[in-house]
């Protein structure tokens, strides 16, 4: 039995504005180190929801959230963004990049916020991780002056930084043609096969997600099936 | 380690917006280098018109005032202590105005610690014989030397020469006021007469101005020696004596208290000249309240100028907290932005405030009545610049706090989803 990362334990969001809809109802599931796991699901179906507050962003919910065997509700607000800082990483549909920065400053910041390694060694993994995705050579440029492709891996970079326990992705392939997509799944598939990289990624690409080895699919704010594809 | 990350971030967003970010500081720049150019220029001109008067005006005088005694007989009767005594044309008892024992009271009071220095005078009631009518007037008998070094007597003789008045025998200084009635030139005799009646000669070695045309136009100044032969009184005659203290504020209480000692009248420089306190407070209120305007003007400027940025900055706010920095960080970062705007703006604000004041220093400044001063007074305080830049990051730092609570609070879902 392999350990588990995060467990989700009877979670259920309403928004109440204007009036009450539940748009997420009783969901259980937990994943384990290693997974590579996807999420699917129509538009409004509430998989991006269900991810923020996984992500310990959104903290309006009811039920229980474990992450790392922690559990998430009543800590701070500075407390859970200690948590990100150190256990998540996350990839958007946007870059999210600081146009102020170069593209290893990007990658550095969360580092440096968590100060766990001395500027030195946190610039050096940075570099490091800008290898693994093959941009090294881009480092010092500015964020702005990247491709859609490029900028989209730089991001994927600033989330593996601090090593996080889990990467969290929210329609990480969703602005990107179609030779970027493949070139982003690429990226995700050799995290968890080489580096055995928790992966969670939300997205209505039904080619990426039949790609991953776990495809959980939502509908109306509840899972409706949760397989795990053959292992090939 | 979380503090160099937070300025290093807060000075790219600043490089990255240098354009609003200058105009931002230009206006505590602006602000903070008129307040300090009107600070010293409005002290310049307080200590200017306050030295007109206070300078001249000894701290403590003692003096002896020909008044009724307030110990009348009847009140010393035992048989009538317990009533309620009415006495009518009350006449003033004895008419000398002279200090007994004067030599005495200087020599103690030259060994008190408090006191800086004194100088004896006296004051004598005159006419000025000017062929058929005659001036009112009085002439001042003084000591030179220890007139000039606690009040500043050389600087308001304006013609002539102060030392003359030991020097030259039977001389005089005019005020101008006086002089221009008498036509009198130095080196002219004139005549004067005392209250009792008594005629003499003095020759004019110089002329008085005040900077106060009704001063000018009454008094003169002679020695002490001349005023007391003109006055038929012997050389230990003196009328008044007035004390320079070390410490300015203590001049009540020791009025009090040198009155009681030497039994003899004295008035302290606070209640004699307190409309010019008031002058002088009412012009520095204006002067602060005016540089303090200035200043929140230019707080609201930076106030605007972050709120835009926030708006502008807010998928930066979003993705930094999601990548764990914690409302505190982002609060940080904004407050920091507004700090360093404050603190930079308000360092050149000092600067060219000084360069301001430099060159209004420079700027000819006759007035007829004043006649040390040759520019535009400036007063030099390094309190100023103090203040001026504590009220400076005061501001910038309420100006950065509203703005900075409002990044705190985004949150990064709305905005994340929002895209």
């Amino acid at each position: 039995m392999s350990e588990i990362v995060l467990q989700a334990n009877n979670i259920s969001k309403s928004f109440h504005d204007p009036i009450t809809v539940k748009v997420l109802n009783d969901i259980n599931f937990s994943i384990t180190k290693g997974e590579f796991v996807s999420v699917i699901g129509k538009s409004g179906c509430g998989k991006s929801t269900l991810l923020y507050i996984l992500s310990t962003m959104d903290t309006d919910y009811e039920g229980e959230l474990l992450i790392d065997n922690q559990n998430m509700r009543n800590k701070k607000e500075g407390q859970l963004a200690r948590v990100r800082s150190e256990k998540i990483g996350f990839v958007f549909q946007f870059h999210y990049l600081l146009n102020e920065f170069t593209v290893l400053k990007n990658v550095m910041l969360a580092g440096l916020k968590l100060g766990k390694y001395d500027a030195k060694e946190v610039e050096h993994r940075a570099m490091e991780k800008l290898k693994i995705l093959g941009i090294e050579s881009e480092a010092y440029k500015k964020a702005n002056q990247l491709s859609g492709g490029q900028k989209q891996r730089v991001a994927i970079a600033r989330a593996l930084i601090n090593d996080p326990l889990i990467i969290m992705g929210d329609e990480p392939t969703g602005n990107l043609d179609k030779k970027n997509s493949e070139m982003v799944f690429d990226i995700f598939k050799e995290l968890s096969d080489v580096y055995n990289q928790t992966l969670l990624v939300v997205t209505h690409d039904q080619s990426f997600a039949g790609n991953t080895q776990r495809i959980i699919e939502m509908e109306d704010g509840r899972i409706i099936s949760d397989e795990k594809a053959f292992i090939r | 380690m979380n503090v160099k990350l937070i300025l290093d971030i807060a000075k790219s967003l600043l490089l990255a917006r240098w354009r609003q970010t200058l105009v931002a500081a230009i206006g505590v720049t602006f602000s903070i280098a008129m307040f300090i150019t009107l600070l010293s220029f409005m002290t310049g001109l307080n200590d200017m018109l306050d030295g007109l008067i206070l300078n001249r005006t000894p701290h403590v005088r003692l003096f002896n005032e020909v008044k009724p005694n307030p110990n009348q007989p009847i009140n010393l009767s035992d048989e009538y202590k317990t009533h309620y005594n009415f006495i009518e044309s009350v006449k003033s008892s004895g008419n000398s105005q002279e200090i007994y024992n004067n030599a005495a009271i200087m020599k103690a009071l030259k060994e008190d610690e408090r006191v800086l220095g004194l100088t004896p005078k006296i004051t004598a009631q005159v006419l000025y014989n000017n062929g058929a009518t005659d001036i009112t007037g009085s002439v001042n008998g003084v000591e030179v030397e220890t007139e000039t070094k606690l009040f500043f007597f050389n600087n308001y003789v304006t013609s002539g020469k102060a030392t003359d008045l030991k020097n030259v025998a039977n001389s005089i200084i005019l005020g101008k006021g006086v002089a221009n009635k008498l036509l009198a030139d130095i080196g002219d005799v004139v005549q004067v007469t005392t209250s009792k009646g008594e005629l003499m000669s003095l020759k004019v070695v110089g002329f008085f101005q005040s900077g106060i045309l009704e001063v000018d136009k009454v008094q003169s100044y002679a020695s002490i020696g001349t005023t007391q032969k003109l006055m038929g009184k012997p050389n230990s005659y003196i009328t008044d004596i007035n004390i320079k203290l070390k410490d300015l504020s203590l001049a009540p209480a020791l009025a009090k208290e040198y009155a009681r000692l030497y039994d003899v009248d004295s008035e302290d420089i606070q209640t004699a000249n307190s409309q010019f306190e008031t002058g002088s407070t009412v012009r520095t209120i204006i002067s602060y309240t005016v540089g303090i305007t200035l200043l929140v003007v230019a707080g609201f400027g930076i106030y605007n100028i972050l709120n835009m940025m926030i708006y502008e900055k807010m998928d930066s706010i979003a993705i930094l907290k999601a990548t764990g920095f914690s409302g505190k960080d982002v609060q940080r970062i904004f407050i920091a932005i507004s700090l360093s705007i404050g603190f930079f703006g308000a360092f050149l604000g000092l600067i060219f405030g000084f360069l301001l004041t430099t060159v209004i220093d420079q700027i000819p400044f006759n007035p007829a009545a004043l006649p040390t001063i040759k520019t535009f007074p400036i007063h030099y305080s390094p309190t100023f610049y103090i203040i001026g830049m504590v009220f400076s990051i005061i501001t910038t730092y309420l100006a950065g706090f509203f703005p900075a609570q409002k990044a705190s609070k985004i949150d990064p879902v709305v905005i994340i989803r929002g895209k």
